[in-house]
């Protein structure tokens, strides 16, 4: 029997991976939720002050965008794990890393851009100014991925381990800081009404450089944890 | 088989190494503690006072090579870290899992008495500046490493996990430190750079000669570690066996 080619491996994961979370609708909703909550509970903690909130608005957004995120990130290869689907993978003969890719952007597009299409509630929650908010969704738009792609490290660097999902937090949220930073800032400075382009910038250099290391150190990680 | 590549290939085997390393270590404990000596003199009693910081200037020689080695044993831990997942060399394993705990305690120094020294010269103990907040998170990965080598049963696998995760974070420490840097910062930029030094020598001895001790206690440290934790590795291994029935003779 030959191999598949490269491309309708990738396809078939991909689709796979669509149907195993079509399947499972309401765990795809849980993460959501979260987000919601989250922001919810900021107003209730600092109060109500428009102001106030405006100020807060993109750190509150993006931390939150951050927890809900690295959320459904522990049962990323889990399941795949356990039923050693993912040996029969690893024994395909496709490249690991592609197939870490097909996972980690089955998990954007159900984790990271429907809290893309939240935003702008959110933004409206927070009170953020309307300069803000194209800002708030591009860089969302492209700080997500980078989110998934090094989240999917701790991942697969946590998989074999029972309780994973504490330890899977702390080995990634302090790689989250620059992404963080960034990110605010560009809010901030789109809300002054200063130029932003350079944190946009910034943000899309990390995204491509975490783009291509990524899923290399995932499948390095994925093979340490079947060995 | 020249001479190098028949060291490189002794320094691989865990007895090999365990007696070499016994023989260094009680050297690197003398070079340290001559050094921590002399340059603590030096900088308690001989360095003059600065104008304008009084004698609290003083905690800069435990400060900024405690902060030194903490990034230079991250670094360290990464190189180690990439031999050991390579060529799978164990004793690289065991060295870079046993350089984290070395590595915090050192983050956790240069923290300590960071904010020490800015309580009088700044004002507060704790800032969110970008050094103070680089180094904070410096620490964070520090303890995700060793937090992932103990959710491993296996030590091998364990040692591997790690070597991963150092990797990660070396990759990113730079990123990190710029993006702080970019973001806010109050702490003074370094005082050496190619060109030379903008400290005085009666300060800047003292300061070197402290950042040399601090290298030989990480060298006297890591070698301990690695020994007694290549002897509970192997303590079903026959070179343990003999090396207790030698000891006990």
């Amino acid at each position: 029997m030959s191999k598949p080619a490269l491309s309708t491996a990738f396809w078939a994961l991909l689709r796979r991976d669509f149907l195993l979370a079509y399947r499972r609708r309401a765990e795809l909703l849980q993460p959501l939720v979260f987000l919601l909550v989250v922001v919810t509970l900021f107003p209730l903690g600092v109060g109500p002050s428009p102001q106030l909130l405006a100020n807060i608005a993109p750190g509150v957004i993006w931390i939150a965008a951050l927890l809900a995120t690295v959320l459904p990130l522990d049962s990323l290869f889990r399941s795949d794990y356990e039923d050693g689907t993912l040996e029969q993978m690893v024994l395909s003969g496709q490249p690991l890393a592609l197939i870490a890719l097909a996972r980690i952007l089955a998990h954007w597009l159900v984790a990271g851009l429907p809290i893309v299409l939240l935003s702008p509630l959110l933004a409206v929650w927070m009170n953020l100014p309307d300069a803000g908010v194209p800002v708030l969704i591009k860089s969302l738009i492209i700080g997500t991925p980078v989110l998934s792609l090094i989240g999917a490290i701790g991942a697969a660097l946590t998989v074999s381990l029972k309780r994973g999902g504490q330890l899977l937090s702390l080995l990634v949220f302090p790689l989250y800081v620059p992404l963080l930073i960034l990110a605010t800032s560009a809010v901030s400075a789109a809300v002054a009404g200063l130029p932003y382009n350079g944190q946009l910038g910034l943000i899309l250099a990390g995204m491509i450089a975490a783009l291509t290391l990524a899923p290399f150190a995932t499948a390095a990680a994925l093979k340490l944890s079947l060995s | 088989m020249n001479r190098f590549m028949l060291f490189f290939h002794k320094t691989g085997s865990p007895p090999w190494f365990y007696r070499f390393a016994g023989k260094l270590i009680p050297w690197l404990w003398v070079g340290f503690a001559v050094l921590t000596a002399t340059g603590l003199y030096m900088g308690l009693f001989l360095a003059p006072p600065d104008y304008q910081q009084g004698e609290s200037v003083r905690i800069m020689y435990l400060h900024v090579p405690a902060a030194w080695m903490s990034m230079m044993i991250y670094g360290m831990m990464a190189v180690m870290g990439f031999i050991a997942l390579v060529w799978r060399i164990r004793i690289m394993e065991v060295l870079t899992i046993s350089s984290a705990p070395v590595g915090a305690a050192f983050t956790i120094i240069a923290l300590i008495t960071g904010s020490l020294w800015g309580r009088p010269t700044w004002g507060t103990y704790w800032v969110w500046d970008a050094r103070l907040t680089s180094e904070l998170v410096l620490l964070f990965l520090y303890i995700g490493v060793i937090a992932l080598y103990n959710a491993y049963d296996e030590p091998r696998k364990a040692a591997r996990a790690a070597s991963l995760m150092a990797i990660v974070g070396a990759v990113n420490l730079p990123i990190i430190h710029y993006s702080v840097l970019w973001w806010n910062t109050l702490h003074q930029g370094s005082s050496f750079s190619a060109s030379g030094s903008s400290i005085h020598p009666s300060m800047l001895w003292p300061l070197l000669l402290m950042a040399i001790a601090f290298k030989f206690y990480y060298g006297a440290n890591l070698l301990s570690r690695a020994r007694l934790r290549l002897l509970k590795q192997d303590h079903r291994k026959r070179w343990v066996h003999e090396l207790l029935v030698q000891e006990s003779e």
